[in-house]
């Protein structure tokens, strides 16, 4: 037995262990709740639970947490060549996570300005997007959940929904188009007078911001849209009939009401659009924004697996990090958003 | 303080659908005024244009001698207490309560005295901090009351608020409502289409079918005095016998019917040959002796209910008719079911109205 070897069995191990005690835990939460179901097994029947039990188990645990624990096991291997993996020199190090901070595996003398900035930009950038999508889906989720006919309801949504046959490349690209020094936006605005010049649009990346935050406006819309649906009508109209103005109904009675669908609506937009690689890579401006392609250069310039996992998991773990934060900040647990 | 509401040829229409018809009433400051209806008939409508909610396609609408055209809900003198109650589950109850305070900018101090003051007003001292969804329906109710009168309204308006109760807790809460009424001294605009319940607590009652006020007056006044069919129908219960005018006696006249000539008060002063319908209660159709009451009718026994205090017969005439008595402990005891009885009302006990669109 080769010491990869072993490592793979301890992986194993210790993956079916998180695995049991995250069901554990989920188990738990959900017998908090008052309605009492019968069991699982129970409802199913033994030999259709036990099956669905080990093709989810099977499914969650090779196709999702192996190859992410994987990932994170890379993370801290040196970039060595095939034949001497699993050598004497293939050891557990943080260098791949001192290149990411420093510029270098093995100085701590000078920051990683360039890379550090992009992940730092990247974030904040997906923060602002993210934000700009609540802003502009809460009043269009409104509308459609709480005042919208059954008619205008179906119509609206085949508006939102058909542009997104189109994939995410031919997106970008149109967009290209649409924002282009020559494109038509410029055009529109030349030609109505607005402007003396055209704007550089990509250049100041708000051709990215525009295309991201288009692209994933459907999975903030979804939530909120889901969550004001069920909202009762009448609490509003209490609110008012008590003095609101719309705006401290909003604030104060609708948005913490739905507050669970907008958490979870966040969330989604946010880890997509750290995680988006088509769009920057076609949109960005000059300097190096966005950090995904840094990560994607690590896999497929440098050759550097080891590097682009520790890359990749470190965005991944400041993502959840400010995420879970912001669920405490909310006062709401993950079945809450899940919901 | 109470306002006086002023409701004048009001209608409220929503495309070809008339809601509300061209009604006209004035509510008195202080009263306890009840809209009655099967469900459909407007009331709600109604209701929701006195709170701002709809606006009124034409008519008058003024709240303390105030036009309010023009005027949303929540610059009206009013509170609405919704049939849901929609109450806000995620704040406390001192919370919910104090939440018009807190719109209208009050200090959280005098918020919390104010909700205290409130709680005791609907019986629920030391309820503020707890969350919503620990409260029975009635409690709930109570903190519904509660955070409408915290916005000090002159009128209080109540969508059908104790229809999610059981029987016995809605008996309870009326008396209650009542009871608050009086100390808290403002209209209650109130909507229901039980009318036990109008019955009970109201100063007056407005019947109200498809649309339209068909009568305003005290309780007492529509069980005795109907002016239409579909008010002698509605409240309380009614045997119905359907015929044609023969020949008016001055305040009275008699119907040529299936079971023969009935005479009964003319009320709307029908004519001669015109149809018409003679309503007759049921604690005042009694068996009777030969040769003693104006109307007589001969029937079967059909079934009997005894419940103590009173005892509910139903007959059944050669015609197939189905009536109704409701006999008091001291009236004959009726025959056993299958047997013949003579029944006999006065004249004066019974009425004809023109026949229209009865009550279901």
């Amino acid at each position: 037995m080769t010491a990869s070897d072993g490592h793979i069995y301890l992986l194993l191990a210790v993956a079916a262990l998180l695995g049991l005690l995250l069901l554990w835990r989920l188990a738990r939460r959900l017998r908090r709740g008052p309605p009492r179901r019968p069991g699982f097994f129970r409802r199913t029947g033994w030999p259709l639970g036990l099956f669905l039990v080990v093709m989810v188990g099977t499914w969650l645990i090779v196709m999702v947490v192996l190859p992410q624990l994987f990932m994170i096991d890379l993370s801290f291997r040196p970039r060595l060549p095939l034949a001497q993996m699993g050598g004497p020199r293939d050891i557990y190090t943080l260098q791949n996570y001192r290149y990411l901070l420093f510029g270098s595996t093995v100085s701590t003398e000078s920051w990683n300005a360039v890379h550090l900035r992009a992940l730092g930009l990247t974030i904040v950038s997906a923060m602002l997007i993210t934000l700009f999508n609540l802003v502009l889906c809460y009043p269009l989720a409104y509308y459609m959940g709480q005042v919208a006919g059954p008619r205008g309801l179906r119509l609206l949504l085949l508006l939102l929904i058909a542009p997104y046959w189109l994939n995410d490349i031919l997106r970008a690209f149109a967009f290209r188009i649409l924002f282009a020094e020559s494109g038509l936006l410029n055009a529109m605005l030349l030609g109505a007078g607005l402007l003396d010049r055209p704007i550089d649009f990509i250049g100041q990346n708000i051709a990215l911001y525009a295309c991201l935050t288009y692209a994933y406006m459907l999975l903030m819309l979804f939530p909120l849209y889901n969550a004001l649906e069920a909202f009762e009508h009448s609490q509003a109209e209490a609110a008012r009939d008590l003095g609101a103005p719309w705006w401290h109904i909003h604030l104060f009675v609708v948005v913490p009401a739905v507050k669970g669908g907008i958490a979870s609506g966040c969330t989604l937009v946010f880890m997509l659009a750290t995680g988006a690689l088509a769009a920057p890579l076609v949109l960005s401006g000059t300097s190096v924004l966005w950090f995904t392609p840094i990560v994607y250069d690590r896999f497929y310039q440098v050759f550097n697996w080891p590097q682009g996992a520790a890359y990749a998991f470190a965005l991944l773990a400041i993502c959840i990090i400010l995420v879970i934060a912001l669920l405490r900040r909310l006062r709401l647990s993950l079945t809450d958003v899940v919901r | 303080m109470a306002a006086e509401v002023g409701i004048e040829r009001l209608s409220v229409r929503y495309g070809p659908v008339t809601a509300v018809d061209d009604v006209t009433l004035t509510i008195g400051a202080g009263e306890f005024f009840s809209f009655l209806g099967p469900s459909g008939c407007g009331k709600t409508t109604l209701l929701r244009s006195i709170s701002g909610f709809v606006e009124p396609t034409e008519g008058r609408l003024a709240i303390g001698g105030k036009d309010m055209r023009g005027i949303g809900p929540n610059r009206r003198p009013t509170a609405l207490i919704f049939q849901s109650l929609a109450l806000f589950p995620l704040m406390t109850v001192a919370e919910n309560i104090a939440y018009g305070l807190r719109v209208r900018g009050v200090a959280r101090e005098a918020r919390r005295r104010r909700a205290e003051r409130l709680l005791q007003t609907v019986a629920l001292e030391g309820y503020g901090d707890k969350p919503i969804d620990q409260l029975s329906g009635g409690q709930r109710q109570r903190v519904a009351i509660a955070r409408a009168l915290a916005v000090e309204p002159e009128v209080l308006l109540l969508d059908e608020p104790l229809s999610a109760l059981d029987l016995k807790l809605r008996q309870h809460m009326r008396n209650e409502l009542r009871e608050i009424q009086r100390r808290v001294g403002i209209t209650f605009i109130y909507i229901t289409h039980d009318q036990g319940e109008a019955l009970t607590v109201s100063d007056r009652i407005g019947v109200m079918s498809r649309g339209r006020l068909e009568q305003v007056g005290a309780g007492r006044e529509l069980y005795d005095a109907p002016e239409t069919a579909f008010v002698a129908s509605f409240v309380g219960e009614a045997n119905m016998l359907a015929g044609t005018v023969r020949e008016r006696h001055g305040e009275e006249a008699v119907l040529d019917s299936a079971l023969g000539p009935l005479r009964a008060r003319n009320p709307r002063g029908l004519l001669a040959g015109s149809r018409a319908v003679l309503f007759i209660r049921p604690e005042f159709l009694l068996p009777c002796a030969e040769g003693e009451p104006a109307n007589r009718i001969g029937v079967r026994v059909a079934g009997l209910a005894y419940e103590g205090s009173a005892t509910h017969v139903s007959w059944v005439t050669p015609a197939g008719e189905k009536l109704l008595s409701l006999l008091g402990p001291r009236d004959a005891a009726p025959p056993a079911p299958g047997g013949a009885a003579m029944l006999g009302f006065a004249a004066q006990d019974a009425l004809l109205l023109p026949p229209q669109e009865l009550a279901a």
